[in-house]
């Protein structure tokens, strides 16, 4: 088709807003799926996003609306995909963005704008559910144009559920996002958004052709990665897959590779030609690195083959999921797992419990530490226990946290911010009830309990978005876990030297209520380096006696005894000192709730 | 042919009423039945007679309430056993008149074993036992004046209300009447018993005072100069007992892990490695045996590291050395080397390559740990 007559264009939304209802509406008004066929929120397949309200794999929708092809480009709804937004976006040449009429302009609502933004995108602002009773389709238009600095005149007030003025949507699509403008006749380029592996047609990768045409059975080319297969297949989504032999420029559709690896294939990265290869690849790949790191143990160690198969599968259809196998003497066989972020580390996790029906111990997650060892050698860290002794410098990553919340919170907010190191940037009213706050905040103070905190000091009206800024130099130290002067691997904590007194306490309180008298006193101390910043003692028993034993009673007694030895056998052992696997778990939830 | 069993156990569970915390097979009253009952336990004892050596080392008669067996039956009972060097019957104080102490003598009781548990009417009322501080000393005096030289006194401690003065108080009350071998019993809280009902409580909430307790016995009575041989038994040692071993041969055999053979309801007897219970059902037990044939019994065959285990489990109660030839295969060595670094037993190796280990002090206090530890 002619590049005038193509449109390609994304929602953004905040979770809930309305942006799987709308694209249900276009889908239905465009003919694309009849009233019958249709299913509710088509777009989100995986059962898991259905419950969760959010999308992880995008997928692209080809409709056709008055004479034009329009391609609904889906974006991944949560911060820990921004890269993955932004590819998304980069297909587009425009963006609808989607605010709930009741609820307002929400922090993703903002980060998704400035994302768009960036992008060079046309913005084409709709105020969604204003059919609801508590709709304040003015205000909200107000607040909409406020941000991306508009006319509230040119708001477009629709209701998704009912479909009224959704038509006024897709012709606003039509005339006021811009056409492609690639260059037809050139060497093929085609940006990889997204891609999804199929267990019997392997990777398939999810693209937006810039320049050219890409044809099936042509061999093609990964710039950066240098990957190279055979495309098997070529078509678009309408919704179901479609053969189209060909994709040209300014056409979104899919690309079957053959390819058994997701990870031979990035997003961010340009496909050519292998005859006729582009020289300049589009810009803004990025190898996307795990920031978030927690050890997964199975709660059986028998069940550690079933754990490394199921991370084996997800890894198929989840390239930012990295993992390698861990031991700890504490929780036995496990692996090691690097996520985008939490909610990336909460999906793979539910993952693995509810497809794969695993039993999982879950340490508290940590942050990816960048290291200056005393002799210069420079390690990224992704496990405390792995922290090196001899350090010169800890540089750890930090983020930008937008947080819009009722301008009543504002001290709440502050008040947590501060207390996780933040660095207050700068605060802007977006109406006279909301504000949004920017902070500056170090990841590993935002990845345990942040986001239950925010809801909770907020009464749940608080919204936070997050970018990861980059890497700064922190005044940071490992606590050690010691028991009967045994280090614990599994409980090693990198944190801020200021709360490690606190936390060492805590961890060391937590312990002695948890671990059972031995035959022995057991001090358990928590430490910096040599330096102990707490301890108790578990006091020795003094009797663990049977009181009485005669003849009839041997049977019961050994029986008593039998039991008292399963009972050990059951324990973890640090050094001679048994521990339950109860103690540990309770830590860990202390971990995880600072 | 297996080693002619040489201990014999005979259970006469009469009793006047339940005392609360007794998980014990009695039953109370039925003075009709208690001539019914010795016939039936002596024909039991004529089925057992090939297993027992003709002269045997113990008797011990324990209940239930052996004294309360109406005395004319207990001495047809008394009649009725082989010869033995030692025989024991246990006795509640307020069952002992000078007529029954007579009676137990002339039948050739060597040993008496008297249940005092307290000398407090307040702990004794909790304990629902009806003989008063008074009884206790009064059963006792008849007991010598009967002529035994071997008075055994069971204590209990931990009795829910006591507190660490009451139990000084049983010590040097239960020293005053200087016996010659004491038998000291945590108060246990079993399971299912009506006492565990009202003060199950109270017992978990003293549970730490309670370590204090042992030691407090232990302590006290080795000062007055008794041998803690067993966990929870003393006896007179040295001068004082006339060169006389006056540990309780009887359990001594059990802790040793030899054969026994018991008789009654619900009595246990271990024969070459097979254990046996007889029904605790009283009209079940009666029945069979008047006919002629053996109680209905509950068996369980002792595989040999279990029977090896027990004898580790049993052997570590007492104060003498433990071979270790005896329990190979069963002891973990490594464990055996962490518990003597604890300062919890002391591992010696003989010249002739025997080893034997002795727990310490210490490692008395924690022996069910300490054996739970060295079991492989």
């Amino acid at each position: 088709m002619q590049q005038d007559r193509i449109r390609n264009f994304s929602i953004i939304a905040h979770i809930d807003h309305g942006k799987s209802t709308l694209a249900d509406r276009i889908l239905e008004l465009t003919e694309t799926v009849s009233g019958r066929e249709m299913r509710e929120q088509l777009l989100d397949s995986m059962e898991l996003e259905r419950e969760r309200g959010i999308t992880i794999k995008a997928q692209a929708v080809r409709v056709l609306w008055k004479g034009h092809q329009l391609n609904l480009i889906d974006t991944p709804g949560h911060v820990d995909f921004t890269y993955e937004v932004s590819r998304s976006l980069q297909a587009c040449e425009g963006a609808v963005l989607v605010v709930d009429a009741a609820q307002g302009v929400e922090a993703q609502t903002v980060a998704n704008a400035y994302l768009a933004i960036e992008n060079d995108l046309e913005l084409l602002p709709v105020v969604n559910k204003i059919d609801l009773p508590q709709a304040d389709p003015e205000g909200t238009a107000r607040e909409l144009a406020d941000l991306i600095g508009g006319d509230p005149a040119d708001v477009v007030r629709i209701s998704a559920k009912t479909g009224q003025s959704v038509a006024e949507v897709l012709d606003a699509v039509v005339e006021r996002i811009p056409p492609p403008a690639g260059d037809h006749e050139a060497p093929p380029r085609a940006l990889i958004f997204d891609s999804s592996y199929d267990q019997y047609r392997g990777v398939v990768a999810f693209v937006r052709v810039v320049d050219g045409v890409f044809r099936t059975r042509e061999r093609l080319q990964a710039m950066a990665q240098g990957t190279r297969f055979e495309a098997e297949e070529l078509g678009f989504f309408s919704p179901t897959m479609r053969a189209s032999g060909t994709l040209e420029a300014g056409e979104v559709g899919y690309v079957i590779t053959g390819l058994k690896d997701v990870s031979r294939l990035r997003v961010g990265d340009t496909l050519t030609s292998v005859e006729r290869p582009a020289i300049q690849a589009l810009p803004g790949y990025k190898d996307v690195k795990p920031m978030v790191f927690a050890g997964l143990f199975p709660t059986d160690s028998d069940d550690y083959p079933d754990l490394r198969d199921a991370l084996e599968r997800l890894k198929l259809n989840d390239a930012a999921l990295v993992y390698e196998p861990e031991t700890s003497q504490a929780l036995g066989f496990g692996f090691r797992c690097g996520f985008l972020g939490l909610l990336h580390m909460e999906i793979v996790r539910e993952r693995l419990e509810r497809e794969f029906d695993l039993d999982l111990l879950v340490t508290a997650p940590n942050v990816a530490y960048r290291v200056l060892t005393k002799d210069g050698q420079e390690v990224e860290v992704h496990n405390p226990a792995e922290m090196p002794a001899e350090i010169e410098r800890v540089e750890e990553p930090y983020i930008r946290a937008s947080i819009i919340v009722p301008k009543e919170y504002v001290g709440p907010v502050m008040e947590l911010c501060t207390e996780r190191r933040g660095r207050f940037d700068h605060m802007e009213y977006l109406s006279e009830e909301r504000a949004v706050l920017i902070y500056e905040l170090p990841l590993s103070e935002v990845v345990v309990d942040f986001y239950d905190q925010l809801k909770s000091r907020t009464r749940g009206y608080a919204s936070f978005d997050y970018d990861v800024i980059g890497f700064r130099e922190g005044d940071l130290v490992r606590l050690d876990v010691l028991i009967a002067g045994e280090s614990v691997d599994a409980l090693s904590l990198i944190l801020h030297r200021d709360s490690a007194y606190g936390r060492g306490r805590a961890l060391v309180d937590k312990l002695r209520e948890e671990i059972p008298r031995q035959l022995f006193d057991v001090p358990v101390q928590a430490a910096i380096g040599s330096r102990v910043v707490a301890r108790e003692t578990i006091k020795a028993k003094r009797k663990d006696v049977l009181a009485k034993c005669y003849g009839g009673d041997i049977t019961r007694k050994r029986k008593l005894l039998e039991r008292q030895k399963a009972g050990k056998r059951r324990m973890k052992q640090v050094g001679a000192v048994e521990v339950p696997q109860e103690a540990f778990l309770a830590v860990l939830n202390l971990e995880g709730s600072k | 042919m297996t080693a002619a069993v040489r201990h014999l156990y005979i259970h006469l569970p009469f009793c006047s009423s339940r005392c609360g915390y007794c998980d014990f097979v009695t039953v109370v009253g039925r003075r009709g039945e208690h001539d019914r009952y010795v016939d039936a336990l002596l024909a039991e004892l004529e089925l057992e007679r090939d297993s027992l050596a003709p002269r045997l080392e113990t008797i011990f008669l324990g209940g239930g309430t052996p004294t309360f067996t109406k005395p004319a039956a207990l001495r047809r009972a008394l009649r009725g056993l082989p010869l033995a060097d030692e025989v024991t019957v246990e006795a509640n104080p307020e069952t002992v008149t000078p007529e029954l102490a007579r009676l137990l003598m002339e039948e050739g009781v060597t040993r008496m074993s008297l249940g005092a548990q307290s000398f407090q009417p307040r702990l004794l009322s909790v304990l629902e036992r009806h003989a008063g501080p008074n009884d206790v000393r009064r059963a006792f005096y008849h007991l010598r004046d009967a002529g035994f030289d071997n008075i055994s006194l069971d204590l209990i401690y931990g009795i829910p209300g006591q507190r660490p003065s009451d139990l000084e108080t049983d010590i040097d009350e239960a020293l005053a009447l200087g016996p010659e071998h004491l038998s000291c019993y945590e108060l246990e809280a079993k399971p299912g018993t009506r006492f565990t009902h009202a003060h199950g409580e109270e017992l978990d909430r003293q549970a730490e005072a309670l370590e204090d307790y042992f030691e407090r016995v232990v302590d006290r009575l080795t000062a007055a100069g008794y041998r803690w041989y067993e966990t929870a038994n003393f006896c007179r040692t040295g001068e004082a007992a006339g060169a006389r071993d006056l540990r309780s041969r009887h359990n001594v055999a059990y802790w040793l892990g030899r054969d026994y053979v018991g008789l009654g309801i619900g009595a246990v007897s271990t024969v070459a490695g097979r254990r046996r219970r007889n029904t605790p059902r009283l009209a079940a037990y009666l029945e069979t045996l008047e006919a002629g044939t053996m109680p209905p019994r509950e068996i369980e065959d002792l595989a040999a590291d279990t029977r090896l285990r027990e004898k580790v489990m049993l052997g570590l109660r007492l104060d003498e050395p433990f071979q270790l030839e005896e329990a190979d295969g069963v002891v973990d060595r490594t464990a055996l080397g962490r518990l003597e670094d604890l300062g919890l037993l002391i591992w010696r190796a003989g010249e002739d390559g025997e080893e034997d280990l002795v727990l310490t002090h210490r490692g008395r206090l924690l022996g069910g740990g300490v054996t739970a530890e060295l079991l492989v």
